[in-house]
């Protein structure tokens, strides 16, 4: 079956190697007979009705993400659209500020969001940086850990209600103080965690196409075929120890 | 003032030879961090003391290498303090200069970070900037946060200081333009750009008016020959230029090295379009401090590598190549030199996250590995992420069975040379505390000599 991602601005939101979250899907569905065919989503572009199965949006600096914010956020309503029937998104770092509300920079100007995620988010003084480690329970019952890395100077803080990604077990987080980390609303996620994200934590890209893949079919999301993930899971452990030796904390 | 400067070089040379002694390293930074705790304004005097004042050198990439050429050049006629291994925050400085006695010219490459600080101490008689790309995001911030820094550092210079900058490189031409008497490099060969501009590229957008730039030739990341179709930006009149590149795969590149004093050709005996990019900066500093074209062309012509970069290393019956990689833009080059050499069939690939390497170590997947995987046969992954790197090459669709993970840089080093017919060659990519690993492995095999002898 073929997937269709949307990759929103990858020439700006690119600083955190997110084409190695791009690759993995890319590679984990071609080894279960599936094709991933990603649009690069730009300025002025348009988003029609089921057409794409899973946007992603990755990190950029200040400059950049002051760059296409205003474009970003004209899509907004379209996506808002998209994702309400049914298609999935990830957001990260930058892209993670951007699908909020509003981010307010460094110099106090704030940038608008695209509004799928019920946050938004106001740079601090210092920056977060360092290895991360969450746990998270996307399914009922199925707790499961992700390991990232940060480096943010935005506090992102969720609206009452809104459902965070996992809880830090390690690391700063949102806003080095809440405990939690990222966002969910849905199939929609957004996160800090780059790294990238998804090779170390392959649970989570096989959770996304799962999710991609229901969109597509219309169906519920199916349990995709096991992978022999040998490396990632040592990937996994050197950097959740990372993490836990010396992840960030004020 | 004299006396106690005097106690603390020498309490400052004790402790280095006691490091020496003690076999805890070269004592390279060791004397200036005493230095710098007894008295920082010690630096600023032992600068002051220098004939012929000092020249310091900063870019992402290229830093190590362009220090050497120069001082390839400029040492036939002067006595120089220079931090020849790396070590180059302010401790380092203080320790080149605490180790030269009788110093004529202090050169010293700086880290992005210290610049500012390095500059202000110093009051330098030139500035060398090179190049900015995005590199080790985890220590420095944002890349605009270290170019508006440099901005600062340029503009509180002294009058009589020349700024060197790479005016391909959008930031810097900028910093040079705003800066009256500032000399400019870049290269003007069209035929060697890139077809596009590549993924590490970072300086896409005019630095004025947020713009993509229109580029008539990139030629590594976003270096290259740019102009904004909204506000006019463009890359300044150069000063000095390479026109006229040959490239000879992984043995050398030559060129026509064009001043305004006139033409030469050189010859250099180290490979790629980035050492063009480096003997640009090495020749345009050195002609700031008055350097002859013939001199130039002569120390830039008897250079051959700088530690690590492009080392070859002789082990018996078989060598090792190594070649530093450290950030997307640096190790693209690399791998653009492998490719046009012929690139090899079996690689060891070493990725640590100490601080020295970048603890995110997520810049490994904006490399573009790529070109590599036609001719390769087998990876050996190791270093303390291993496990990461060797998913870097998975999934750009290296077979998993043709990996090696091998976490420990010894038993990787064996089972590379192993695998290595005797009068072959292995190939080593390491990130920078790696590279100092792996010299030290092979020095202690006495193959070569540590790295503070080479130094000395």
């Amino acid at each position: 079956m073929k997937i269709v991602v949307g990759h929103l601005f990858p020439d700006y939101l690119n600083i955190y190697a997110d084409r190695g979250n791009i690759a993995v899907l890319t590679r984990r569905a071609a080894w279960r007979g599936h094709e991933v065919e990603v649009r690069a989503l730009g300025a002025g572009d348009e988003i029609r009705p089921g057409a794409h199965d899973l946007f992603y949006v990755g990190g950029g600096q200040d400059r950049e993400q002051e760059l296409i914010a205003p474009a970003l956020a004209a899509l907004g309503p379209a996506l808002q659209d998209a994702v309400g029937e049914g298609a999935a998104a990830l957001a990260v770092c930058g892209g993670y500020q951007l699908f909020g509300r509003f981010y307010r920079d460094q110099s106090g100007d704030e940038l608008p969001g695209a509004g799928l995620l019920p946050l938004h988010t106001v740079a601090g003084e210092r920056r977060m940086i360092g290895d991360v480690l969450l746990e998270c329970e996307l399914e009922p019952g199925e707790q499961r850990t992700l390991a990232g890395f940060e480096n943010h100077a935005g506090r992102t803080v969720l609206e009452d209600g809104a459902e965070p990604l996992g809880r830090v077990l390690a690391g700063f987080g949102n806003d080095g103080e809440s405990g939690f980390e990222g966002c969910r609303a849905g199939r929609v996620l957004g996160t800090y965690l780059h790294g990238p994200l998804l090779p170390r934590n392959p649970w989570l890209a096989d959770w996304l196409l799962a999710q991609a893949l229901a969109h597509r079919t219309g169906g519920d999301p199916l349990e995709l075929e096991p992978l022999a993930d040998e490396l990632e899971g040592e990937a996994h452990a050197v950097s959740a120890d990372r993490a836990r030796t010396r992840g960030g904390r004020f | 003032m004299r006396a106690p400067l005097a106690l603390e070089i020498a309490l400052a040379r004790g402790a280095a030879r006691l490091s020496r002694l003690a076999g805890t390293g070269g004592g390279t930074t060791l004397p200036g961090k005493l230095l710098w705790k007894l008295d920082p304004g010690a630096v600023d005097r032992l600068a002051a003391r220098l004939p012929h004042g000092s020249a310091v050198i900063s870019a992402t990439n290229g830093k190590t290498t362009t220090a050497a050429m120069a001082a390839r050049i400029l040492e036939p006629s002067m006595r120089l303090a220079h931090n020849r291994a790396g070590a180059n925050l302010v401790s380092g400085v203080a320790s080149a200069l605490v180790a030269a006695r009788d110093a004529e010219l202090g050169l010293f490459e700086v880290d992005e970070a210290a610049l500012p600080e390095v500059a202000g101490r110093l009051s330098p008689r030139a500035v060398s900037l090179g190049n900015l790309f995005r590199d080790q995001l985890d220590r420095y911030g944002e890349l605009e946060l270290v170019a508006q820094r440099w901005r600062e550092m340029a503009s509180a210079l002294p009058r009589a200081s020349t700024l060197v900058a790479n005016a391909d490189d959008p930031q810097l031409g900028a910093i040079a333009s705003e800066r009256h008497g500032s000399v400019v490099f870049g290269l003007d060969d069209p035929r060697h750009a890139s077809p596009e501009l590549q993924h590490a590229a970072d300086s896409k957008w005019c630095v004025r008016c947020g713009t993509p730039y229109e580029y008539a030739a990139a030629y590594i990341g976003h270096l290259g020959d740019y102009r904004c179709p909204s506000c006019g930006h463009a890359r300044p009149p150069l000063d000095v230029a390479a026109r006229e590149i040959e490239l000879h795969g992984l043995e050398s590149v030559s060129f026509s090295l064009d001043t305004p004093e006139g033409s030469t050709r050189v010859a250099l005996q180290v490979p790629g379009l980035y050492n063009v990019y480096n003997a640009l900066a090495a020749a345009t500093l050195a002609r700031g401090l008055g350097a002859s074209l013939d001199a130039i062309a002569a120390g830039l012509q008897g250079f051959s590598a700088a530690f690590g970069r492009f080392e070859r290393i002789q082990l018996d019956e078989r060598s090792l190549l190594v070649l530093l990689i450290k950030n997307p833009a640096g190790a693209n080059e690399v791998v653009r030199t492998l490719v046009a050499g012929g690139a090899p069939g079996l690689l060891l690939v070493a990725l640590n996250d100490e601080i020295a390497d970048g603890r995110d170590v997520s810049w490994i997947w904006d490399v573009d590995f790529e070109p590599l995987l036609g001719s390769l046969r087998r990876l050996i992954a190791t270093g303390e992420r291993a496990a990461e790197l060797a998913l870097r090459f998975k999934y750009a669709g290296f077979a998993e069975d043709a990996i090696e993970v091998v976490p420990s840089l010894e038993a990787a080093l064996d089972r590379g040379l192993e695998l290595t017919p005797p009068g072959g060659e292995l190939t080593a990519l390491p990130t920078y505390t790696a590279m100092l690993a792996l010299r030290d492995l092979v020095a202690r095999r006495g193959f070569v000599k540590p790295y503070w002898e080479q130094a000395a």
